[in-house]
């Protein structure tokens, strides 16, 4: 009944690659923040966290404390006239969502997914398919109460120091209390999206410039196995918002659950079959513009809950590096090539190009370049040997990898970068820790 | 609330939505309100703690409640107010629908076994003031011929158990309260309704290992509750599965369920 610290066995992010246990406080009101905070020191630190869809392990303090804040999802306020919609760090993208929508309101931006909370968004900086025209969440944060554990408490903005080192801080610069946010208008709930077959990853940078321009969302999938010519074949989609359709939300649960683990052969197999299919009717049908409701196009994989089982049960990693332009166009096919070759990677990987809106957070992952995100099932030394080999070609070409989906980089490779490492060292509180920052910062 | 004629009208034809909910701030309280505020129903919550209480009634604000009100009050000591106290809300709601008796105390068996406070005030949260606001809702839906009570009782109610007991015995006499209530307002109109959730992940149930198929969200339960407001037999598990597991769980012979450390 009374807040306080519980004992959690296999306490594990969305990779599911670390099991440990932790100790877990669960606040429900805002008010419990304040002893909850005070509990923490730098000998025994906690971390706040979200919905733990980060992958790897910056969402996690392994033998230490956690702070669950997915109690506190109430709504503090919502204004239909400007869109500002302010509400407690642990309600969910996909809460806000269903409350925006039908007043004709969305997202600034969203990630893959929209079981995220407004803090976890906030603490990595999240970006989405609209990245080259809204830049990340972090942009369009107007406001947010920070806690610090020495007691302090504040009301931040733009301007402020701390408010730069917290958007995108990873959840270690206090615990965020509520956001603040301005939300974009929409006319409908529908998108006018069109899809094209890209033959291989020359044609992807020649389309997606063409296409960039054109529509407010992009993002391509592309055939890690594909090799030779065809070496970073895919499909590139893009959309606009639509002006009719109406402003009906999403429905707030998932269609279908995996109840067990899969075993570890099912998934290329029918991830083959989907994205052939589609790849061969793209081919064939050329470009046909068509209507999609958000969820589908912005969600693909929510509609599956736990689709992270599908790895089995040792878990996997994700892998997302960004490039600049000046050298992505070289090194990407040789991370495709690299990937290829091990015959370790997932059979799809994402890619993106990211658009020059300068992030506000001093360590947010995005900037100008092209991104590549892609699962390896969880094979132990093979896999991390294959992940290092890629961080040879990303450190080379001057890029770096996203704190969200990272689970093993090593000190060096992610404080070169992030040129802004030691101004954030500086803001980051001593009363909170994770495992991710014991290893980078050491 | 406005009171136009064609909102009258139709208040009489479908059930409508004034909602008193005792014990707001609850998990299983939020989820049910939550639901109700994005029907743009009309909400008094009650509970003692003020300042939550606000935070709340801005949430189902933004969420879609037409109105929301506030009152801060003890439950136990308000017991015997309670008729005054409904009277009170009914007129800031412009009338009353649906009450919802959520509160309760699951205290802990082992105090309760060994200090009379503990075992006094679970009895009281659970069973004698929770009738006492049933009993008054209940005088003001013979009044007004309709509308209904929803009180939340729990599966520790279907059988006496080592763990628990004292909850067990308060919540099972609640049950049979209502259920009693529901067959004297049959004659009237108006419903009564006991829900007896099973294993639910709320700050009550904090400590104890959660996770498996038996726990449910407390969204879940509200959905259950706000269906028990408008339809549905006296006696509703949530989720339904706990029917047969009670049934089976009361069937067990002493010599077997004694071995059991449940």
């Amino acid at each position: 009944m009374t807040t306080g610290f519980h004992p959690a066995e296999a306490f594990t992010s969305w990779g599911r690659v670390v099991r440990e246990p932790h100790t877990v406080a669960r606040p429900r009101f805002p008010d419990e923040l304040g002893q909850i905070a005070g509990e923490l020191t730098s000998e025994a630190p906690g971390l706040p966290v979200g919905m733990r869809r980060s992958y790897g392990d910056s969402n996690l303090n392994p033998g230490g404390r956690i702070i669950d804040m997915t109690g506190l999802d109430r709504l503090i306020a919502f204004d239909k006239e400007t869109g500002v919609m302010r509400a407690e760090a642990g309600v969910s993208l996909s809460q806000c969502l269903r409350i925006l929508v039908p007043a004709g309101w969305f997202l600034p931006t969203t990630p893959g997914t929209r079981f995220v909370t407004l803090g976890g968004a906030v603490a990595n900086d999240v970006h989405g398919k609209n990245h080259h025209s809204a830049g990340n969440f972090g942009n369009s944060v107007t406001r947010l109460k920070l806690r610090r554990t020495d007691g302090s408490v504040r009301e931040i903005g733009p301007g402020n120091a701390l408010f730069h080192a917290t958007i995108g801080g990873l959840g270690l610069t206090g615990i965020i209390e509520w956001v603040e946010f301005q939300a974009t208008q929409i006319a409908s709930a529908w998108l006018s999206a069109e899809d094209i077959a890209f033959a291989n990853i020359g044609d992807y940078f020649r389309i997606s410039q063409m296409w960039k321009p054109r529509f407010e969302h992009t993002m391509a999938w592309i055939d890690c196995l594909a090799g030779g010519d065809s070496l970073g074949r895919g499909v590139l989609s893009g959309a606009n918002w639509s002006s009719t359709g109406g402003l009906k939300p999403h429905r707030e649960d998932p269609k279908l659950a995996l109840p067990v683990d899969a075993p570890s052969f099912a998934l290329n197999g029918l991830s083959v079959k989907a994205f052939n299919t589609v790849y061969n009717e793209l081919k064939k049908a050329r470009t046909a513009p068509y209507r999609s409701h958000y969820e589908p196009f912005l969600y693909p994989l929510d509609a599956i809950a736990n689709w992270n089982r599908l790895y089995g049960a040792k878990g996997f990693y994700q892998y997302q590096c960004v490039l600049p332009y000046s050298t992505a166009r070289s090194a990407t096919p040789e991370l495709l090539k690299t990937i290829q070759a091990s015959g370790q990677g997932s059979f799809l990987a994402v890619l993106k190009d990211f658009g020059g809106v300068p992030p506000v957070g001093l360590m947010s992952f995005p900037r100008e370049g092209t991104t590549l995100a892609l699962d390896f099932r969880n094979q132990g030394e093979r896999t991390l040997s294959l992940m290092a080999r890629l961080d040879r070609i990303v450190a080379e070409a001057g890029g770096r990898l996203y704190p969200a989906k990272d689970g093993r980089i090593p000190a060096a490779m992610f404080q070169a970068g992030f040129p802004n490492f030691q101004q954030f060292r500086a803001q980051v509180d001593p009363g909170l820790s994770s495992a991710f920052w014991k290893r980078v910062s050491a | 609330m406005s009171a136009s004629p064609e909102l009258e009208h139709t208040a009489m034809v479908a059930p409508s939505n004034r909602v008193v909910i005792l014990g707001a701030l609850s998990a299983i309280a939020i989820a049910t309100a939550r639901i109700y505020a994005s029907e743009g129903a009309a909400l008094l919550l009650a509970a003692r703690n003020d300042e939550r209480l606000k935070g709340l009634a801005d949430d189902l604000r933004a969420r879609g409640a037409a109105q929301v009100e506030t009152a801060a009050l003890d439950f136990e000591t308000g017991a015997s107010e309670a008729g005054a106290h409904l009277a009170r809300w009914r007129q800031q709601l412009g009338g009353i629908d649906h009450v919802l008796v959520i509160y309760g105390y699951l205290g802990s068996q082992e105090k309760a076994s060994s200090e009379a406070g503990e075992l006094a005030r679970i009895l009281s949260s659970n069973f004698t003031s929770a009738v006492a606001w049933c009993e008054a809702a209940a005088g003001m839906m013979r009044a007004q011929k309709r509308g209904s009570i929803v009180a939340v009782s729990s599966v520790a109610g279907d059988r006496g158990r080592q763990s628990n007991y004292a909850y067990g015995a308060a919540k099972g006499g609640l049950a049979i309260y209502v259920q009693g209530l529901a067959h004297s307002l049959a004659a009237v109109g108006a419903r009564a309704v006991v829900v007896k959730p099973g294993f639910v992940d709320t700050p009550m149930t904090d400590g104890l290992k959660k996770g498996g198929p038996l726990w449910a969200k407390p969204e879940a339960i509200g959905k259950a509750i706000r269906r028990a407001a408008d339809k549905g037999g006296p006696v509703q598990y949530a989720p339904g599965l706990w029917r047969m597991i009670m049934l089976a769980i009361r069937m067990a012979p002493a010599f077997v369920f004694h071995k059991t450390k449940l």
